[in-house]
């Protein structure tokens, strides 16, 4: 992203990372219906929200990430029955840490979303956006076990 | 180093309007490992497909990267292409650039970015992806069902009349379970046993069905389409090739006359001899000894039996047998039974024999029955003349005592216990104390209606405090009427209680032997509550009837035909491709903590000592191995994994890491 | 009483009894093991929607509180652990404490021992408020 011009405005740069049986396919949703949202969201696919290690997390924040957000299918919905609510406690920790460290809780997030809410998936990414647009640029972690 | 092909597909105006296709190509063409990159109008189509795999062999391609639509819909397409041209198909990866880039973005600028972006995560992670073979495991064709109920028999005739051998456990020495103690069914009224028997005879006669009655299941190992059971033949003292069923011994045998041995079939209401068949519709119809009050087993002396039967099938010598047997499928059909009513102190349950349960009130009402079906008092012999229902016995209940859910079919039957009484003897007087009246299904409410309008039975919104037997042999109910804001106090001949159903006792002992889920209640758990309802999260294992949730025989039935479907689908295959994106544990790292068990929903992931060797270390120890078979790859495990041992093959913490990476470029 | 006095109000009787109102089915199980039901103007199955919809003002000065016997029967059988037994204990309670009776002395009590007072209340109240 270009820092020559000095109005430009700050894009933050959020990871999503959504589950592939509910979130991935309500953003599928969210495209085919074309509900846009903005464009410095990037998603990355993962079997469950489950399988989102706090490593994937704190790795995007090292790299300049401004903010990451978790989907998953709604409690009781998990297609593997109980993924999301090993995510649902596993962030909740890893948050309040976060914000321990200087990565304020609005840039992080946990959301349900299924298959078949388009809407609320493109509303969620807008919303979140906006908060991080807000909060501005993220500290950058720092990894102490190898610095390069 | 991989050698990378990168396609960007045009999707007709679809993408390329808002993504500049010509651009991303040219920024993607330099990234690590690619060394062919090249736009096309439509990927997925045939001429697409073909320049994929002509440019496979011409670059000698190791890796694909799609851009393209969203995954879920064409990578399985793109896979078969790069399988064709002989790459192995977990080498390609689809970047998204049309749901989750093209159709959401306006600003061409923007979107053709984004595009590269999503290019470059997926040709990072394409580096970092492995051939992964998709593993294959033999199916046995021949299911298993544990319990002979309806749940069981329904499900064993559907799965025997698809052509596949089935075979069926049941502990008790008669199939037929608790349908065959009912007298009528709601809400149609026919008679239980005239539906059931013809049912249980099919089961017997049917040439892909083997019986295993009075037999109970072991052990379980293997896995989905592989187990092996083993299954105790509990020694029934009578020789089943032998025996005629012709029923001397049981009219000979001296303890059938005592009357000391309650028969668990009438409830206790009746008692039964040592040798016995529990019903006479039982199936197989031979008597069993029950070796705890058998005199000649306690004594030595007696063998009244063994003198008088007339084909020489009493043999007090067997013994009990175990055999194994390989399953590709087991459902689990083990039923329901009413909860214990000795906390329930305030109903008398225990004190006057007048208070009965429902199921007892089956066994009085049965034509068969321990009074030839006349309704009577059990104290005094007489027919009551009032009747006291009490509703919800039991459910509802949020504390120790009783169960938290609803038992489903209490209002049905209650509703169809007043009528036939009403039928049989009009001047009954019932009341009914209830909560409420729960009544969804075709043609329940009817049926309840029908109760009050036509039979007038007296519906009392309240519930029953107190039951105190009198002095006169009468029961005092002392109860609420809500709806008058008063108390009753009521005289009646007998209190029947709809007393909550449970699953049956030994279910926790056959869940844990098939590490099939159960929740606090002890009803076994669905892979999904909704979409898959009848199979359990460990694959291979089906639940059939009340052991997944309380439901009435209609729905039973439903289920049970639904879950034969799903072992046939099952057994159908040859052989189960197992997907190859599963967990891996690296026994450097693991120290056998369990963690990852706690957490697997599918008890995929089991422990072995194994020989440790690497830098520094060489020695045996506990790590975590996981059986392809049963993982589903959700990757709950590597999360929980403490040690980073675990890792899931397609979704590697380096792949998902490096994407991170590339996309926080 | 205002929104706010009612609020407080629901909550420490929630407080002092231990029990959730709104757990309650009306399935009416209290009141048909009442022993005094006939005596009470609001009647046992009722105490739980009294609390729930705020008119404590009601339940409070209704003749209920005092005739209660205590009796512990639908404490017992209440299959919902809503428990009005002290529900109404913890309305009394309330009124109890209002009258600034607040406080009990351990060595007050033999001299208030009365055959007319609720012995339970007696408990309860040293109990809660010795110190």
């Amino acid at each position: 992203m270009s820092m020559n011009e000095e109005k430009t405005e700050f894009r933050p740069l959020i990871v999503a990372f959504c589950c592939n049986w509910c979130s991935y396919a309500g953003a599928d949703l969210a495209g085919s219906s074309r509900l846009s949202y903005p464009a410095d969201v990037k998603i990355i696919r993962v079997p469950c929200s489950g399988r989102v290690n706090p490593m994937f997390i704190l790795r995007a924040f090292e790299r300049g990430a401004d903010g990451v957000i978790i989907c998953g299918c709604h409690p009781g919905d998990c297609h593997y029955s109980t993924g999301n609510y090993y995510a649902r406690r596993r962030m909740t920790l890893l948050f309040s840490m976060l914000d321990y460290m200087g990565v304020e809780n609005g840039r992080t997030r946990v959301e349900w979303c299924s298959a078949a809410e388009g809407v609320k998936f493109s509303n969620t990414m807008n919303e979140f956006c906006e908060k991080v647009k807000s909060l501005g640029k993220s500290v950058r972690l720092g990894d102490i076990r190898c610095k390069d | 180093m991989q050698r990378i092909g990168v396609f960007v597909c045009h999707c007709g105006t679809n993408i390329a309007a808002t993504v500049d296709v010509k651009k991303v190509v040219e920024l993607v063409r330099f990234e690590p490992g690619v060394v062919f990159a090249d736009d096309y109008m439509y990927m997925c189509s045939e001429a697409g497909q073909e320049k994929i795999i002509a440019a496979i062999k011409e670059h000698d391609l190791t890796g694909l990267v799609i851009c393209s639509c969203s995954p879920r819909m064409h990578e399985k397409t793109f896979r078969a292409c790069a399988e064709k041209a002989g790459l192995n198909p977990y080498m390609v990866e689809v970047a998204n650039i049309r749901e989750q880039c093209s159709w959401i973005h306006k600003d061409r600028e923007e979107a053709t970015e984004k595009a590269v972006i999503l290019a470059r995560a997926a040709i990072a992670k394409v580096n970092l992806n492995t051939p992964l073979q998709e593993g294959e495991s033999p199916v046995t064709k021949r299911a298993l069902i544990i319990g002979g109920g309806i749940a069981g028999i329904q499900t064993a005739l559907d799965i025997a009349d698809a052509g596949y051998e089935v075979d069926i456990v049941e502990r008790e020495p008669s199939i037929g379970g608790r349908m065959s103690q009912f007298d009528k069914t709601f809400p149609t009224l026919d008679c239980a046993s005239c539906i059931l028997t013809p049912k249980m005879v099919e089961v017997n006669q049917h040439p892909n069905i083997t019986l295993y009655t009075y037999s109970e299941v072991e052990g379980v190992s293997g896995y989905v389409g592989n187990f092996d059971v083993k299954i105790r033949k509990k020694a029934r003292s009578v020789d089943m090739s032998a025996c005629t069923g012709c029923g001397e011994c049981q009219a000979k045998c001296p303890l059938g006359k005592m009357g000391k041995i309650p028969s668990e079939f009438d409830r206790g209401l009746r008692t039964r001899p040592a040798i016995y068949m529990p019903f006479a519709q039982a199936v197989p119809a031979v008597p069993v000894i029950d070796r705890e009050n058998c005199t000649y087993f306690k004594t030595g002396k007696c063998g009244v039996c063994a003198k008088i039967c007339p084909s020489k099938a009493v043999n007090y010598e067997q013994e009990d047998e175990i055999v194994t047997v390989k399953y590709g499928a087991i459902v689990v059909a083990t039923g329901f039974d009413i909860i214990n009513l000795d906390k329930f102190g305030e109903y008398a349950y225990n004190e006057s024999p007048d208070v009965i349960t429902s199921i007892e009130l089956e066994r009085l009402m049965n034509a068969s029955g321990p009074t030839g079906g006349h309704l009577e008092r059990m104290s005094d012999h007489k027919q009551p003349k009032d009747i006291v229902f009490i509703q919800c016995v039991g459910s509802r209940c949020d504390d120790e005592k009783g169960k938290p859910y609803c038992s489903k079919v209490c209002c049905m039957y209650t509703a169809k216990h007043a009528m036939l009484i009403k039928d049989h003897w009009p001047d009954t007087n019932i009341t009914v104390f209830y909560i409420d009246v729960r009544t969804p299904g075709k043609n329940f409410d009817e049926f309840y209606r029908r109760a009050v309008e036509q039979y007038h039975v007296n519906y009392v919104k309240g519930q029953v405090g107190k039951v105190i037997p009198q002095p006169d042999g009468s029961l005092l109910v002392q109860g609420v009427d809500l709806l008058d804001n008063k108390q009753i106090m009521k005289k009646t001949d007998m209190v029947v209680l709809a007393a909550a159903v449970e699953p049956n006792k030994g279910v926790r002992k056959i869940a844990t032997m098939l590490t099939a889920s159960i929740d606090n209640n002890d009803f076994l758990t669905e892979a999904h509550a909704k979409l898959r309802p009848v199979e359990s999260p460990t694959a291979g294992i089906f639940l059939s009837g009340m052991a997944q949730g309380p439901k009435d025989i209609p729905e039973t039935v439903s289920q049970a035909g639904a879950a034969a479907v799903k072992v046939v689908g099952l057994l159908a295959k040859d052989k189960l491709k197992t997907n190859p994106c599963t967990a891996k544990c690296d026994p450097m790292f693991c120290n056998g903590c369990s963690t990852c068990a706690n957490v697997c929903p599918y008890g995929a992931i089991t422990y072995e000592d194994q020989q440790v060797r690497g830098p520094g270390v060489n020695e045996t120890r506990r790590v975590a191995v996981v059986n392809n078979a049963l993982c589903q790859g959700c990757g709950a495990c590597t999360s929980a994994c403490p040690s980073g041992a675990m890792d899931l093959q397609g979704f590697s913490n380096r792949q998902i890491t490096t994407e991170v990476d590339s996309i926080c470029r | 009483m205002t929104k706010q006095e009612i609020e407080k109000k629901v909550e420490l009787i929630k407080e002092i009894s231990g029990c959730d109102p709104y757990k309650c089915m009306k399935c009416g199980k209290c009141s048909g093991s009442c022993p005094a039901f006939n005596e009470m103007d609001v009647k046992p199955h009722q105490f739980a929607s009294y609390i729930v919809n705020g008119d404590i003002e009601s339940l409070v000065s209704s003749k209920s509180l005092w005739k209660c016997l205590t009796c512990l029967a639908c404490i017992e059988r209440c299959p919902r652990s809503v428990q009005p037994g002290k529900l109404i204990d913890a309305a009394r309670q309330l009124v109890e404490r209002e009258r600034g009776g607040d406080y009990l002395h351990a060595e007050d009590i033999p001299e208030l021992l009365d055959d007319d007072v609720p012995q339970q209340l007696l408990v309860s109240a040293y109990r809660r408020y010795r110190r």
